[in-house]
Protein backbone atom coordinates (compact mmCIF):
# COMPACT_ATOMS: atom_id res chain seq x y z
CA UNK A 1 0.00 0.00 0.00
CA UNK A 2 1.58 3.25 -1.46
CA UNK A 3 -1.03 5.87 0.26
CA UNK A 4 -0.19 6.62 3.70
CA UNK A 5 -4.13 8.13 4.31
CA UNK A 6 -5.49 5.11 3.31
CA UNK A 7 -3.03 3.06 5.82
CA UNK A 8 -3.84 5.48 8.80
CA UNK A 9 -7.65 4.88 7.94
CA UNK A 10 -7.57 1.19 8.45
CA UNK A 11 -5.24 1.66 11.26
CA UNK A 12 -8.49 3.58 13.15
CA UNK A 13 -10.72 1.03 12.07
CA UNK A 14 -8.24 -1.84 13.64
CA UNK A 15 -8.81 0.39 17.19
CA UNK A 16 -12.02 0.41 16.83
CA UNK A 17 -12.39 -3.36 15.80
CA UNK A 18 -10.21 -4.14 18.66
CA UNK A 19 -12.18 -1.54 21.03
CA UNK A 20 -15.75 -3.50 20.09
CA UNK A 21 -14.11 -7.20 20.76
CA UNK A 22 -12.61 -5.70 23.75
CA UNK A 23 -16.59 -4.92 24.99
CA UNK A 24 -17.13 -8.34 23.83
CA UNK A 25 -14.13 -9.63 26.62
CA UNK A 26 -16.12 -7.61 29.13
CA UNK A 27 -13.37 -4.90 29.62
CA UNK A 28 -15.64 -1.99 29.43
CA UNK A 29 -13.25 0.31 30.41
CA UNK A 30 -10.38 -0.40 28.45
CA UNK A 31 -12.97 -0.62 25.65
CA UNK A 32 -14.25 3.10 26.18
CA UNK A 33 -10.23 3.76 26.13
CA UNK A 34 -9.34 2.42 23.47
CA UNK A 35 -11.92 3.56 21.55
CA UNK A 36 -11.45 7.27 22.31
CA UNK A 37 -7.78 7.33 22.10
CA UNK A 38 -6.60 4.22 19.85
CA UNK A 39 -9.81 5.07 17.00
CA UNK A 40 -10.08 8.45 17.90
CA UNK A 41 -6.97 10.69 18.97
CA UNK A 42 -4.22 8.78 17.69
CA UNK A 43 -5.72 8.74 14.01
CA UNK A 44 -6.17 12.18 14.30
CA UNK A 45 -2.45 13.03 15.35
CA UNK A 46 -1.35 10.39 12.52
CA UNK A 47 -3.30 12.45 9.78
CA UNK A 48 -1.69 15.86 11.44
CA UNK A 49 1.40 14.28 10.82
CA UNK A 50 1.55 13.43 7.25
CA UNK A 51 0.18 16.73 6.24
CA UNK A 52 3.74 17.71 6.93
CA UNK A 53 5.63 14.79 5.79
CA UNK A 54 3.96 13.41 2.46
CA UNK A 55 1.35 11.04 1.66
CA UNK A 56 2.76 8.02 -0.02
CA UNK A 57 5.53 5.87 0.26
CA UNK A 58 8.68 5.51 -1.77
CA UNK A 59 8.54 2.14 -3.69
CA UNK A 60 10.86 -0.20 -1.57
CA UNK A 61 13.74 -1.35 -3.86
CA UNK A 62 14.20 -4.77 -2.52
CA UNK A 63 12.39 -7.72 -0.77
CA UNK A 64 12.60 -8.01 2.52
CA UNK A 65 13.09 -11.77 2.68
CA UNK A 66 15.21 -11.54 5.79
CA UNK A 67 12.41 -9.83 7.73
CA UNK A 68 10.33 -12.40 6.44
CA UNK A 69 12.34 -15.12 7.95
CA UNK A 70 12.76 -13.13 11.23
CA UNK A 71 9.05 -12.97 12.21
CA UNK A 72 8.03 -16.57 10.98
CA UNK A 73 10.82 -17.73 13.21
CA UNK A 74 9.72 -15.65 15.98
CA UNK A 75 6.22 -16.32 15.26
CA UNK A 76 6.64 -19.90 15.58
CA UNK A 77 8.37 -19.32 18.82
CA UNK A 78 6.26 -17.80 20.36
CA UNK A 79 3.17 -20.20 19.48
CA UNK A 80 5.54 -22.76 21.10
CA UNK A 81 5.31 -20.95 23.92
CA UNK A 82 2.00 -20.51 24.60
CA UNK A 83 1.11 -24.34 24.26
CA UNK A 84 1.57 -24.30 27.73
CA UNK A 85 -0.87 -22.26 29.01
CA UNK A 86 -4.34 -21.97 30.35
CA UNK A 87 -7.47 -22.58 28.04
CA UNK A 88 -9.06 -19.27 26.71
CA UNK A 89 -12.21 -18.42 29.55
CA UNK A 90 -10.71 -21.26 32.17
CA UNK A 91 -11.43 -20.22 35.60
CA UNK A 92 -8.64 -22.12 37.48
CA UNK A 93 -6.28 -20.41 35.06
CA UNK A 94 -3.19 -18.86 37.78
CA UNK A 95 -4.08 -15.21 36.89
CA UNK A 96 -7.57 -15.35 38.61
CA UNK A 97 -6.11 -17.00 42.07
CA UNK A 98 -3.81 -14.76 44.29
CA UNK A 99 -4.43 -11.00 43.93
CA UNK A 100 -7.68 -10.65 41.83
CA UNK A 101 -10.21 -12.35 44.22
CA UNK A 102 -9.07 -10.58 47.46
CA UNK A 103 -9.51 -7.26 44.62
CA UNK A 104 -13.10 -8.85 44.03
CA UNK A 105 -14.31 -9.91 47.71
CA UNK A 106 -12.95 -6.82 49.68
CA UNK A 107 -13.21 -3.90 47.24
CA UNK A 108 -16.34 -2.71 48.48
CA UNK A 109 -16.05 -3.06 51.98
CA UNK A 110 -12.43 -1.11 51.68
CA UNK A 111 -13.44 1.28 49.25
CA UNK A 112 -16.69 1.59 48.64
CA UNK A 113 -17.33 2.09 44.90
CA UNK A 114 -18.70 -0.41 42.63
CA UNK A 115 -16.55 -0.23 39.50
CA UNK A 116 -13.50 -2.23 40.87
CA UNK A 117 -11.47 -1.08 37.77
CA UNK A 118 -11.75 2.23 39.02
CA UNK A 119 -10.98 0.75 42.94
CA UNK A 120 -8.07 -0.94 41.65
CA UNK A 121 -6.45 1.43 39.22
CA UNK A 122 -6.94 4.61 42.04
CA UNK A 123 -6.54 3.19 45.38
CA UNK A 124 -4.87 -0.32 45.13
CA UNK A 125 -2.59 0.41 42.34
CA UNK A 126 -2.60 4.43 43.01
CA UNK A 127 1.18 4.58 42.30
CA UNK A 128 1.26 3.27 38.97
CA UNK A 129 -1.63 5.76 37.88
CA UNK A 130 0.69 8.42 39.31
CA UNK A 131 3.80 7.31 36.57
CA UNK A 132 1.23 7.13 34.22
CA UNK A 133 -0.18 10.75 34.39
CA UNK A 134 3.44 12.41 35.01
CA UNK A 135 4.35 9.77 31.63
CA UNK A 136 1.60 11.32 29.93
CA UNK A 137 2.83 15.11 31.15
CA UNK A 138 6.87 14.18 29.80
CA UNK A 139 5.01 13.09 26.90
CA UNK A 140 2.89 16.73 26.25
CA UNK A 141 6.24 18.55 26.93
CA UNK A 142 8.34 16.60 24.62
CA UNK A 143 6.28 17.39 22.11
CA UNK A 144 6.09 21.44 23.22
CA UNK A 145 9.65 20.87 22.93
CA UNK A 146 10.15 19.35 19.85
CA UNK A 147 7.26 21.35 17.51
CA UNK A 148 6.74 24.43 19.53
CA UNK A 149 7.10 27.28 17.15
CA UNK A 150 7.83 30.84 18.40
CA UNK A 151 4.92 33.30 17.62
CA UNK A 152 5.94 36.69 16.64
CA UNK A 153 3.16 39.34 17.86
CA UNK A 154 2.18 41.39 15.27
CA UNK A 155 -0.14 43.57 17.68
CA UNK A 156 -3.37 43.36 18.34
CA UNK A 157 -4.86 45.22 15.90
CA UNK A 158 -3.48 43.80 13.03
CA UNK A 159 -4.28 39.91 14.48
CA UNK A 160 -7.91 40.78 15.20
CA UNK A 161 -8.25 42.15 11.44
CA UNK A 162 -6.90 38.88 10.10
CA UNK A 163 -8.40 37.25 12.14
CA UNK A 164 -11.66 38.20 10.78
CA UNK A 165 -11.12 38.31 7.39
CA UNK A 166 -10.32 34.64 7.83
CA UNK A 167 -13.29 34.12 9.48
CA UNK A 168 -14.85 35.86 7.06
CA UNK A 169 -13.56 33.43 4.20
CA UNK A 170 -14.12 30.41 6.06
CA UNK A 171 -17.61 30.86 6.86
CA UNK A 172 -19.62 30.03 3.71
CA UNK A 173 -17.23 26.79 3.01
CA UNK A 174 -18.63 25.29 6.20
CA UNK A 175 -21.55 26.85 7.69
CA UNK A 176 -23.29 23.68 7.88
CA UNK A 177 -20.37 21.97 10.17
CA UNK A 178 -19.80 25.07 11.89
CA UNK A 179 -23.57 25.37 12.50
CA UNK A 180 -23.82 21.67 14.23
CA UNK A 181 -20.71 22.04 15.90
CA UNK A 182 -21.78 25.09 17.93
CA UNK A 183 -24.67 23.42 18.50
CA UNK A 184 -22.58 19.88 19.95
CA UNK A 185 -19.66 21.15 21.43
CA UNK A 186 -21.65 21.98 24.95
CA UNK A 187 -22.95 18.62 24.70
CA UNK A 188 -19.18 17.16 24.42
CA UNK A 189 -17.88 18.88 27.46
CA UNK A 190 -20.83 17.80 29.51
CA UNK A 191 -20.84 14.49 28.60
CA UNK A 192 -16.91 14.53 29.20
CA UNK A 193 -18.11 15.77 33.01
CA UNK A 194 -20.34 13.36 33.01
CA UNK A 195 -17.88 10.44 32.75
CA UNK A 196 -15.12 12.37 34.86
CA UNK A 197 -17.68 11.67 37.46
CA UNK A 198 -19.30 8.41 37.33
CA UNK A 199 -16.02 6.74 36.82
CA UNK A 200 -17.30 5.26 40.39
CA UNK A 201 -20.09 3.44 39.12
CA UNK A 202 -19.86 3.05 35.60
CA UNK A 203 -16.95 2.76 33.04
CA UNK A 204 -15.19 5.75 32.34
CA UNK A 205 -12.61 7.88 34.49
CA UNK A 206 -10.14 10.54 34.38
CA UNK A 207 -8.60 9.12 30.92
CA UNK A 208 -11.52 9.06 29.29
CA UNK A 209 -12.95 12.09 30.32
CA UNK A 210 -9.95 14.07 29.70
CA UNK A 211 -9.93 12.56 25.81
CA UNK A 212 -13.46 13.83 25.00
CA UNK A 213 -12.61 17.06 26.57
CA UNK A 214 -9.51 17.30 24.41
CA UNK A 215 -11.87 16.25 21.70
CA UNK A 216 -14.18 19.10 21.96
CA UNK A 217 -11.86 21.81 21.78
CA UNK A 218 -10.22 19.98 18.85
CA UNK A 219 -13.08 19.96 17.01
CA UNK A 220 -13.74 23.98 17.51
CA UNK A 221 -9.94 24.23 16.37
CA UNK A 222 -10.24 22.23 13.05
CA UNK A 223 -13.73 24.63 12.73
CA UNK A 224 -12.87 27.77 13.33
CA UNK A 225 -9.33 28.25 13.09
CA UNK A 226 -6.17 27.96 14.36
CA UNK A 227 -6.15 31.65 15.22
CA UNK A 228 -9.37 31.94 16.93
CA UNK A 229 -8.30 28.59 18.60
CA UNK A 230 -5.45 30.30 19.75
CA UNK A 231 -7.95 33.64 21.04
CA UNK A 232 -10.20 31.41 23.15
CA UNK A 233 -7.72 28.71 24.73
CA UNK A 234 -4.65 30.97 25.60
CA UNK A 235 -1.38 28.41 25.26
CA UNK A 236 0.68 29.26 28.58
CA UNK A 237 -2.72 28.63 30.63
CA UNK A 238 -3.17 25.13 28.95
CA UNK A 239 0.06 24.30 30.03
CA UNK A 240 0.08 25.72 33.29
CA UNK A 241 -2.94 23.78 33.44
CA UNK A 242 -1.37 20.21 32.84
CA UNK A 243 1.19 21.27 35.44
CA UNK A 244 -1.78 21.51 38.01
CA UNK A 245 -3.11 18.04 37.32
CA UNK A 246 0.29 16.14 38.07
CA UNK A 247 0.60 18.98 41.01
CA UNK A 248 -3.16 17.63 42.45
CA UNK A 249 -1.76 14.07 42.21
CA UNK A 250 1.08 14.72 44.06
CA UNK A 251 -0.65 16.66 46.83
CA UNK A 252 -3.38 14.22 47.82
CA UNK A 253 0.00 11.66 48.42
CA UNK A 254 1.57 14.12 50.48
CA UNK A 255 -1.47 15.29 52.39
CA UNK A 256 -1.23 11.89 52.96
CA UNK A 257 1.73 11.72 54.28
CA UNK A 258 1.49 14.57 56.23
CA UNK A 259 -1.01 13.06 58.40
CA UNK A 260 1.14 10.08 59.57
CA UNK A 261 0.24 7.73 56.78
CA UNK A 262 1.67 6.14 53.95
CA UNK A 263 1.93 8.11 50.46
CA UNK A 264 -1.31 7.78 48.88
CA UNK A 265 -2.90 5.98 51.49
CA UNK A 266 -6.71 8.22 51.30
CA UNK A 267 -7.94 6.67 54.30
CA UNK A 268 -5.48 9.83 55.79
CA UNK A 269 -7.80 12.17 54.12
CA UNK A 270 -11.15 12.31 56.41
CA UNK A 271 -12.18 10.77 59.73
CA UNK A 272 -14.15 7.62 58.06
CA UNK A 273 -12.03 5.47 55.73
CA UNK A 274 -14.08 4.73 53.34
CA UNK A 275 -15.33 8.65 53.27
CA UNK A 276 -11.39 9.27 52.59
CA UNK A 277 -11.25 6.52 50.13
CA UNK A 278 -14.00 8.39 47.96
CA UNK A 279 -12.13 11.93 48.57
CA UNK A 280 -9.31 10.63 47.29
CA UNK A 281 -10.38 8.85 44.07
CA UNK A 282 -12.35 11.68 43.34
CA UNK A 283 -9.05 14.23 43.61
CA UNK A 284 -6.95 12.07 41.78
CA UNK A 285 -9.41 11.35 38.89
CA UNK A 286 -10.00 15.35 38.54
CA UNK A 287 -5.79 15.51 38.53
CA UNK A 288 -5.67 13.00 35.58
CA UNK A 289 -8.50 14.19 33.52
CA UNK A 290 -6.93 17.63 33.36
CA UNK A 291 -3.24 16.68 32.45
CA UNK A 292 -4.95 14.58 30.14
CA UNK A 293 -7.40 17.02 28.58
CA UNK A 294 -4.77 19.72 28.88
CA UNK A 295 -1.76 17.26 27.20
CA UNK A 296 -3.97 16.42 24.35
CA UNK A 297 -4.79 20.14 23.65
CA UNK A 298 -0.95 20.63 23.62
CA UNK A 299 -0.03 18.21 21.43
CA UNK A 300 -2.57 19.02 18.64
CA UNK A 301 -2.04 22.54 19.05
CA UNK A 302 1.64 22.12 18.44
CA UNK A 303 1.28 19.47 15.30
CA UNK A 304 -1.52 22.48 13.51
CA UNK A 305 0.65 24.95 14.59
CA UNK A 306 4.20 23.84 12.91
CA UNK A 307 1.60 23.13 9.87
CA UNK A 308 0.26 26.97 9.99
CA UNK A 309 4.19 27.75 10.53
CA UNK A 310 5.65 25.47 7.23
CA UNK A 311 2.46 27.00 5.11
CA UNK A 312 3.22 31.00 6.17
CA UNK A 313 7.24 30.20 5.36
CA UNK A 314 6.30 29.03 2.05
CA UNK A 315 4.02 32.13 0.98
CA UNK A 316 6.45 34.28 2.78
CA UNK A 317 9.05 32.94 0.37
CA UNK A 318 7.27 32.70 -3.26
CA UNK B 1 -6.03 -28.75 23.31
CA UNK B 2 -5.81 -26.79 20.18
CA UNK B 3 -9.23 -25.35 19.77
CA UNK B 4 -9.26 -23.89 23.26
CA UNK B 5 -5.59 -22.00 22.55
CA UNK B 6 -6.87 -20.16 19.55
CA UNK B 7 -7.07 -16.55 21.12
CA UNK B 8 -2.96 -16.57 21.55
CA UNK B 9 -2.39 -17.80 18.39
CA UNK B 10 -4.63 -15.03 17.10
CA UNK B 11 -2.55 -12.65 19.27
CA UNK B 12 0.56 -14.31 18.25
CA UNK B 13 -0.16 -13.53 14.21
CA UNK B 14 -1.14 -9.70 14.88
CA UNK B 15 1.92 -9.09 16.64
CA UNK B 16 3.87 -10.83 13.94
CA UNK B 17 2.40 -8.94 11.42
CA UNK B 18 3.34 -5.90 13.12
CA UNK B 19 6.76 -6.95 13.67
CA UNK B 20 7.15 -7.79 10.23
CA UNK B 21 5.90 -4.24 9.61
CA UNK B 22 7.98 -2.17 11.70
CA UNK B 23 11.41 -4.05 10.46
CA UNK B 24 10.40 -4.51 6.71
CA UNK B 25 9.64 -0.92 5.82
CA UNK B 26 11.41 1.93 5.42
CA UNK B 27 8.98 4.53 6.07
CA UNK B 28 9.15 5.88 8.94
CA UNK B 29 4.93 6.23 9.42
CA UNK B 30 4.31 2.94 8.87
CA UNK B 31 6.84 1.72 11.67
CA UNK B 32 5.11 3.74 13.93
CA UNK B 33 1.78 2.27 12.35
CA UNK B 34 3.13 -1.45 12.78
CA UNK B 35 4.29 -0.22 16.34
CA UNK B 36 0.23 0.31 17.60
CA UNK B 37 -0.58 -2.81 15.69
CA UNK B 38 1.87 -4.60 17.97
CA UNK B 39 0.94 -2.62 20.89
CA UNK B 40 -2.74 -3.41 20.27
CA UNK B 41 -2.10 -6.84 19.94
CA UNK B 42 -0.53 -6.81 23.45
CA UNK B 43 -3.88 -5.55 24.92
CA UNK B 44 -5.64 -8.21 23.12
CA UNK B 45 -3.54 -10.98 25.01
CA UNK B 46 -3.85 -9.68 28.28
CA UNK B 47 -7.56 -8.67 28.29
CA UNK B 48 -8.58 -12.43 26.58
CA UNK B 49 -6.73 -13.69 29.38
CA UNK B 50 -8.86 -12.07 32.08
CA UNK B 51 -11.82 -13.10 30.64
CA UNK B 52 -13.56 -15.74 32.69
CA UNK B 53 -16.28 -17.89 30.96
CA UNK B 54 -19.72 -16.92 32.37
CA UNK B 55 -18.11 -13.91 33.95
CA UNK B 56 -19.43 -10.22 33.68
CA UNK B 57 -18.02 -7.17 33.52
CA UNK B 58 -15.91 -5.94 37.15
CA UNK B 59 -18.98 -3.85 37.89
CA UNK B 60 -20.29 -4.84 41.08
CA UNK B 61 -24.02 -5.18 40.69
CA UNK B 62 -26.81 -7.20 43.10
CA UNK B 63 -27.20 -10.93 41.90
CA UNK B 64 -24.34 -11.45 39.46
CA UNK B 65 -21.99 -14.25 41.34
CA UNK B 66 -18.67 -14.21 38.58
CA UNK B 67 -16.76 -11.14 37.74
CA UNK B 68 -14.32 -11.40 35.00
CA UNK B 69 -10.95 -10.01 36.24
CA UNK B 70 -10.64 -6.96 36.86
CA UNK B 71 -6.58 -6.63 37.53
CA UNK B 72 -5.39 -6.73 33.85
CA UNK B 73 -7.73 -4.53 32.68
CA UNK B 74 -6.44 -1.71 35.00
CA UNK B 75 -2.50 -2.60 33.86
CA UNK B 76 -3.94 -2.33 30.22
CA UNK B 77 -5.45 1.15 30.95
CA UNK B 78 -2.20 2.42 31.61
CA UNK B 79 -0.45 1.06 28.43
CA UNK B 80 -3.08 2.39 26.34
CA UNK B 81 -2.59 5.65 27.36
CA UNK B 82 1.47 5.52 27.68
CA UNK B 83 1.37 3.70 24.49
CA UNK B 84 -0.73 7.15 22.42
CA UNK B 85 1.88 9.46 24.66
CA UNK B 86 4.65 7.12 22.55
CA UNK B 87 2.70 7.40 19.38
CA UNK B 88 2.54 11.31 19.54
CA UNK B 89 5.98 11.62 20.25
CA UNK B 90 7.36 9.07 17.84
CA UNK B 91 5.06 11.18 15.43
CA UNK B 92 6.86 14.53 16.70
CA UNK B 93 10.22 13.34 15.87
CA UNK B 94 8.80 12.11 12.68
CA UNK B 95 8.00 15.51 11.43
CA UNK B 96 11.50 17.09 13.06
CA UNK B 97 13.27 14.54 10.65
CA UNK B 98 11.85 15.22 7.52
CA UNK B 99 12.73 18.93 8.17
CA UNK B 100 16.16 18.11 8.94
CA UNK B 101 16.42 15.21 6.70
CA UNK B 102 14.38 16.16 3.62
CA UNK B 103 12.76 12.79 3.33
CA UNK B 104 10.95 10.14 5.72
CA UNK B 105 12.44 7.01 4.42
CA UNK B 106 15.36 5.17 6.01
CA UNK B 107 17.62 4.42 3.32
CA UNK B 108 17.56 7.99 2.44
CA UNK B 109 18.21 9.25 5.62
CA UNK B 110 21.18 6.89 5.88
CA UNK B 111 22.67 7.92 2.77
CA UNK B 112 22.35 11.25 4.28
CA UNK B 113 23.85 10.61 7.27
CA UNK B 114 26.75 8.53 5.44
CA UNK B 115 27.15 11.65 3.66
CA UNK B 116 28.16 13.83 6.31
CA UNK B 117 30.30 11.97 8.35
CA UNK C 1 -47.97 -6.76 25.76
CA UNK C 2 -44.74 -8.80 26.34
CA UNK C 3 -44.71 -10.65 23.34
CA UNK C 4 -45.94 -7.37 21.22
CA UNK C 5 -42.77 -5.65 22.45
CA UNK C 6 -40.74 -8.92 21.46
CA UNK C 7 -42.34 -8.88 18.21
CA UNK C 8 -41.75 -5.23 17.28
CA UNK C 9 -38.06 -5.37 19.19
CA UNK C 10 -37.30 -8.11 16.75
CA UNK C 11 -38.58 -6.77 13.53
CA UNK C 12 -36.43 -2.95 14.01
CA UNK C 13 -33.44 -5.02 14.99
CA UNK C 14 -33.99 -7.12 11.83
CA UNK C 15 -34.80 -3.97 9.69
CA UNK C 16 -31.28 -2.55 10.95
CA UNK C 17 -29.48 -5.34 9.77
CA UNK C 18 -30.76 -5.70 6.52
CA UNK C 19 -30.05 -2.25 5.83
CA UNK C 20 -26.44 -2.80 7.61
CA UNK C 21 -25.71 -5.24 5.44
CA UNK C 22 -26.97 -3.84 1.95
CA UNK C 23 -25.23 -0.61 2.99
CA UNK C 24 -22.12 -2.49 3.00
CA UNK C 25 -22.56 -4.18 -0.02
CA UNK C 26 -23.84 -0.73 -1.98
CA UNK C 27 -20.09 0.86 -0.49
CA UNK C 28 -18.47 -1.96 -2.42
CA UNK C 29 -20.86 -2.26 -5.61
CA UNK C 30 -22.21 1.12 -6.16
CA UNK C 31 -20.03 3.14 -9.21
CA UNK C 32 -18.98 6.47 -8.39
CA UNK C 33 -18.25 8.26 -5.16
CA UNK C 34 -21.42 10.08 -3.89
CA UNK C 35 -23.36 6.84 -4.81
CA UNK C 36 -20.79 5.28 -2.73
CA UNK C 37 -21.60 7.96 -0.13
CA UNK C 38 -25.16 7.95 0.24
CA UNK C 39 -24.48 4.20 0.86
CA UNK C 40 -22.51 4.33 4.03
CA UNK C 41 -24.80 7.01 5.08
CA UNK C 42 -27.92 5.01 5.26
CA UNK C 43 -25.90 2.77 7.26
CA UNK C 44 -24.59 5.20 9.73
CA UNK C 45 -28.12 6.89 10.34
CA UNK C 46 -30.97 4.47 8.95
CA UNK C 47 -29.27 1.37 10.39
CA UNK C 48 -28.19 2.52 13.72
CA UNK C 49 -31.47 4.23 14.36
CA UNK C 50 -33.22 0.91 13.41
CA UNK C 51 -30.93 -1.03 15.99
CA UNK C 52 -31.17 1.34 18.85
CA UNK C 53 -35.12 2.34 18.31
CA UNK C 54 -34.92 -2.39 18.87
CA UNK C 55 -32.72 -2.22 21.53
CA UNK C 56 -34.99 0.62 23.25
CA UNK C 57 -38.09 -1.68 22.97
CA UNK C 58 -35.67 -4.61 24.10
CA UNK C 59 -35.13 -2.99 27.62
CA UNK C 60 -38.40 -0.54 28.46
CA UNK C 61 -36.57 0.62 32.14
CA UNK C 62 -36.57 4.15 32.51
CA UNK C 63 -32.59 5.43 32.23
CA UNK C 64 -31.54 2.76 29.88
CA UNK C 65 -34.19 3.90 27.64
CA UNK C 66 -33.10 7.85 28.49
CA UNK C 67 -29.43 6.39 27.64
CA UNK C 68 -30.51 5.28 24.43
CA UNK C 69 -32.45 8.55 22.99
CA UNK C 70 -29.94 10.81 23.69
CA UNK C 71 -27.44 8.37 21.71
CA UNK C 72 -30.21 8.19 18.67
CA UNK C 73 -30.57 11.68 18.91
CA UNK C 74 -26.95 12.62 18.62
CA UNK C 75 -26.49 10.05 15.74
CA UNK C 76 -29.25 11.75 14.13
CA UNK C 77 -27.54 14.89 14.08
CA UNK C 78 -23.87 14.29 13.69
CA UNK C 79 -24.03 11.59 10.94
CA UNK C 80 -25.49 13.65 8.50
CA UNK C 81 -23.06 16.31 9.33
CA UNK C 82 -20.59 13.84 8.77
CA UNK C 83 -21.62 12.77 5.08
CA UNK C 84 -22.00 16.27 4.12
CA UNK C 85 -18.76 17.32 5.50
CA UNK C 86 -17.05 14.22 2.84
CA UNK C 87 -19.04 15.50 0.01
CA UNK C 88 -18.44 19.17 0.56
CA UNK C 89 -13.81 18.16 0.46
CA UNK C 90 -14.81 15.76 -2.24
CA UNK C 91 -16.29 18.78 -4.77
CA UNK C 92 -13.96 20.85 -3.06
CA UNK C 93 -11.10 19.09 -4.67
CA UNK C 94 -13.02 18.55 -7.92
CA UNK C 95 -14.27 15.55 -7.73
CA UNK C 96 -17.37 15.36 -9.79
CA UNK C 97 -20.48 13.04 -9.73
CA UNK C 98 -20.46 10.98 -12.96
CA UNK C 99 -23.24 12.13 -14.49
CA UNK C 100 -21.90 15.51 -15.09
CA UNK C 101 -19.57 13.74 -18.00
CA UNK C 102 -22.27 13.38 -20.35
CA UNK C 103 -22.91 16.74 -20.58
CA UNK C 104 -19.57 18.66 -19.94
CA UNK C 105 -17.22 16.03 -21.65
CA UNK C 106 -14.05 18.29 -21.56
CA UNK C 107 -14.03 20.10 -18.35
CA UNK C 108 -14.75 17.83 -15.32
CA UNK C 109 -12.04 15.00 -14.34
CA UNK C 110 -13.21 11.28 -14.07
CA UNK C 111 -14.65 10.16 -11.27
CA UNK C 112 -13.58 6.56 -10.58
CA UNK C 113 -10.40 6.88 -8.79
Amino acid sequence: MKDLFAVIMLSGIYGLLSASFFVAMDAVDVAFTEASVGAGISTLLMLAAITMTGRSEHPVRHKPVLALAVVIVTGSLLIYGTLDMPYFGSAEAPVHQHVAPRYINDSMQEVGVPNIVTSVLASYRGFDTFGEVVVIFTAGMGVLALLSVVRHPKGVAGDIEEIDSLNKSMHEEHLILRIVAKMLIPFILLFALYVQFHGDYGPGGGFQAGVIFAAAIILYTMLFGMSTARRVINQSLIQLFAAIGVLVYGSVGVISLLEGKHFLDYSALSADPVAGQHLGILLIELGVGITVASVMVIIFFNFAGRKDDQQNKENNES
Amino acid sequence: MILGLYNYWIVVVLMMVGFYIVIAHGNLIKKIVGLTIFQTSVFIFYISMAKVDGGTAPILAEGIKQYSNPLPHVLILTAIVVGIATTALGLALTVRIKEAYGSIEEEEIQEKDNLDC
Amino acid sequence: MDSLLNISSALFLLIGSFLCISGGVGILRFPDFYTRMHAAGVTDTLATAMILIGLMLQNPDGLVILKLMMILLMTLIISPTASHALASAAVHNNLMPELDKKEDNEKVTSSNP
